[in-house]
């Protein structure tokens, strides 16, 4: 056991990459529920095609990560807009375990079609130039892309929180999430907000995607287990609450890397031991209120 | 409706169908013995899954913890020189009966979705376990054994005898999983599917009777996956990997969930569709075709191949014909529906 503050405070940092990855995907979720009442599961599948956007951008017109960081969002988004105008949508009269049994076949086919096209094998994906090396934190030296995936993170989870809990926007959303049938006797369109709900969830999972892309190999499976960790910390922070689940992101991936370094071996298992006490002691999650129809 | 098909004549009737299918399966030309085998361990897992979705409406997506846990047990007892097939599997059997108590008694506790994202989750912790207890797994590379073990007396290592054993556990699992959904037992489960509410109201504890068909599946798909890796002499990390979970649930839906023999007809379907589409140029990556397969049957066909023809002969609106004493109305037909 290597106990240093210097190698703690690494993990720590570590912890936070991590958890801006699970806060991005599990707010992406979390929306989508909310709204939609469905489990993605197809949410680790957008976000490796995040990745492949970024990765074939670059590959074949030179897209600059920055670029990429905006576009391939708007790839993954408009994918996921056809997939819930054209088929998802013919699901939401029945239970909402159809839904995820859908979106279990759409990852299927999304893994494996990429693995065909792709290979199984991943390719690397540069760091941009502006982005590379360390940089001295004072107290600790910290690669600089890393400490900026956190900060982007923090940044993109409280931007769409004051979205959702300020905006006019917001409102709507809040309102359909909450009395669909009155909103729309409002006349707000909830159908288009439903859409636009699904769309940007998964772009926020494409934009994980681009952002995870520097930092690991850009493979057809990367979607894989992410999604499961990611399941897990909804199940945490309580599926439909935004807060909770951004929480619950950045608190897991913290505990799981530390808990990396007081016990290695638990570093890959910590996350649903937790959840399993979570369910043990507030079975709805320790941001959720009382069970939501599902 | 469900029930059509297993109850009475014409369930023995169907179930001898399936059995002399199996029985000459071996016998068909170009079906290899080990595929054989393979199908008749998958069948009997999508048998047990079926107990549970499509009689508590309960989506597992993590019955591989039973399926491939089971299946290391069942395989390290042997490797450890314990080489008596009976104990192995009833050692890995035993591991998937108190697992399933204790993931079931947790699991329960949520319902819909969230059952299906916890017991994934659950899942997983074993899949990490197997890989870093590599002394006892194998790791990575799997568990491999040279014997099947011996059955009292009986040597295993003949294919054919394997299979017929292997077929002889699945008219068992089947038998077993008829008996209990059409008991009162399950005649509760369908009560609390169709109104829950209502049959807390009239003094069920319902949690008790989703553990108990939690525990009865798990149990009967940890026997299956003793058989499997058994089989292949061969415990390894596909076992226990969630894509296993989720190949059981296309298995089950897609012959038809509720209607036990058909995901019978579903684990068939899916094994030998994985065997066909794995010898074309798509390779090994067959969960292509199995999740398009699998994404419309979910999107039209949700009573599975066997549901469907179920409905279609069953479930058909009746005839109209015209009401005695106003041949202007037409009504239902109900002349022949004494049964």
């Amino acid at each position: 056991m290597n106990l240093s503050p210097d190698y703690l405070v690494t993990q720590i940092f570590n912890g936070l990459v991590n958890g801006g990855f699970y806060a991005l995907l599990a707010l992406g979720l979390s929306i989508i529920f909310g709204m939609l009442r469905i489990v993605n599961f197809a949410h680790g599948a957008m976000y490796m095609l995040g990745a492949f956007v970024a990765y074939y951008g670059a590959q074949l017109f030179h897209l600059p990560f920055f670029a990429a960081l905006v576009v391939a969002p708007i790839v993954v988004g408009a994918f996921g807009f056809a997939l819930e105008t054209t088929l998802l949508r013919r699901l939401y009269d029945l239970d909402p375990l159809y839904n995820l049994l859908f979106t279990f076949a759409a990852v299927l086919v999304i893994e494996d079609g990429m693995k065909l096209a792709a290979g199984a094998l991943g390719s690397p994906y540069a760091t941009p130039a502006l982005l590379d090396g360390a940089t001295n934190l004072g107290f600790t030296i910290y690669p600089t892309y890393r400490l900026f995936v956190i900060g982007v993170c923090v940044l993109v989870c409280a931007a769409v929180y004051v979205v959702i809990e300020r905006s006019p926007l917001g409102a709507r959303i809040r309102a359909a999430t909450e009395k669909p049938e009155l909103t729309r006797a409002f006349g707000i369109d909830t159908r288009r907000l439903v859409s636009g709900t699904f769309a940007f969830g998964v772009a926020l999972a494409g934009f994980a995607g681009v952002l995870a892309a520097p930092n690991t190999n850009v493979t057809p499976s990367m979607g894989d287990s992410i999604i499961i960790n990611t399941f897990a910390i909804v199940v945490i922070g309580g599926l439909g609450s935004i807060l909770g689940s951004v929480t619950a992101g950045f608190a897991l991936g913290v505990i799981a890397a530390v808990g990396a370094v007081v016990y290695p071996p638990i570093s890959n298992t910590l996350i649903f031991i937790v959840m399993v006490l979570v369910i043990l002691f507030r079975p709805t999650g320790l941001f959720g209120t009382a069970e939501r129809s599902a | 409706m469900t029930l059509a098909l297993i109850r009475g004549r014409r369930g023995l009737a169907a179930g001898a169908v399936l059995l002399a299918c199996g029985l000459v399966l071996p016998f068909v030309p170009g079906v290899y013995i080990v595929f054989a085998i393979d199908l008749v361990c998958f069948a009997l897992v999508a048998v047990a899954f079926d107990m549970l979705l499509g009689f508590t409406g309960l989506l597992s997506f993590g019955h591989a913890l039973f399926w491939g846990g089971a299946g290391y047990v069942a395989t390290i007892v042997i490797a450890n020189g314990i080489t008596s097939f009976p104990l192995a599997v009833l050692a890995g059997v035993a591991y998937a009966c108190v697992l399933s108590l204790v993931v079931g008694a947790l699991a329960v506790r949520r319902s819909g979705i969230f059952f299906a994202m916890i017991t994934l989750a659950i899942a997983q912790i074993q899949y990490f376990v197997v890989f870093q207890l590599t002394d006892v797994t194998g790791g990575e590379n799997g568990l491999p054994i040279t014997t099947r073990g011996t059955f009292f007396g009986l040597s295993l290592a003949n294919d054919f005898v394997y299979y017929y054993i292997a077929l002889g556990a699945l008219v068992l699992g089947t038998a077993f999983a008829v008996r209990v959904v059409t008991s009162p037992f399950g005649a509760v489960l369908a009560a609390m599917r169709e109104n829950e509410t209502r049959a807390k109201s009239v003094g069920y504890d319902t949690d008790r009777f989703k553990l108990a068909a939690f525990v009865m599946s798990g149990t009967l798909a940890g026997f299956a996956g003793t058989l499997y890796t058994l089989g292949n002499r061969f415990a390894g990390q596909d076992g226990v990997d969630w894509h296993t979970s989720g190949a059981i649930v296309i298995m089950t839906i897609l012959g038809g969930i509720g209607t036990i023999y058909g995901p019978i007809v579903g684990a068939a379907l899916y094994q030998s569709l994985d065997f066909f589409v794995s010898k074309t140029a798509i390779g090994d990556k067959t969960n292509l075709v199995m999740g398009l397969i699998f994404a419309i049957v979910i999107l039209a066909a949700r009573r599975g191949i066997v549901g469907e023809i179920l409905h279609r002969v069953f479930d058909r609106a009746p005839r109209l014909v015209e009401d005695e004493d106003r041949p202007d109305v037409l009504v239902p037909d109900v002349s022949h529906e004494a049964i």
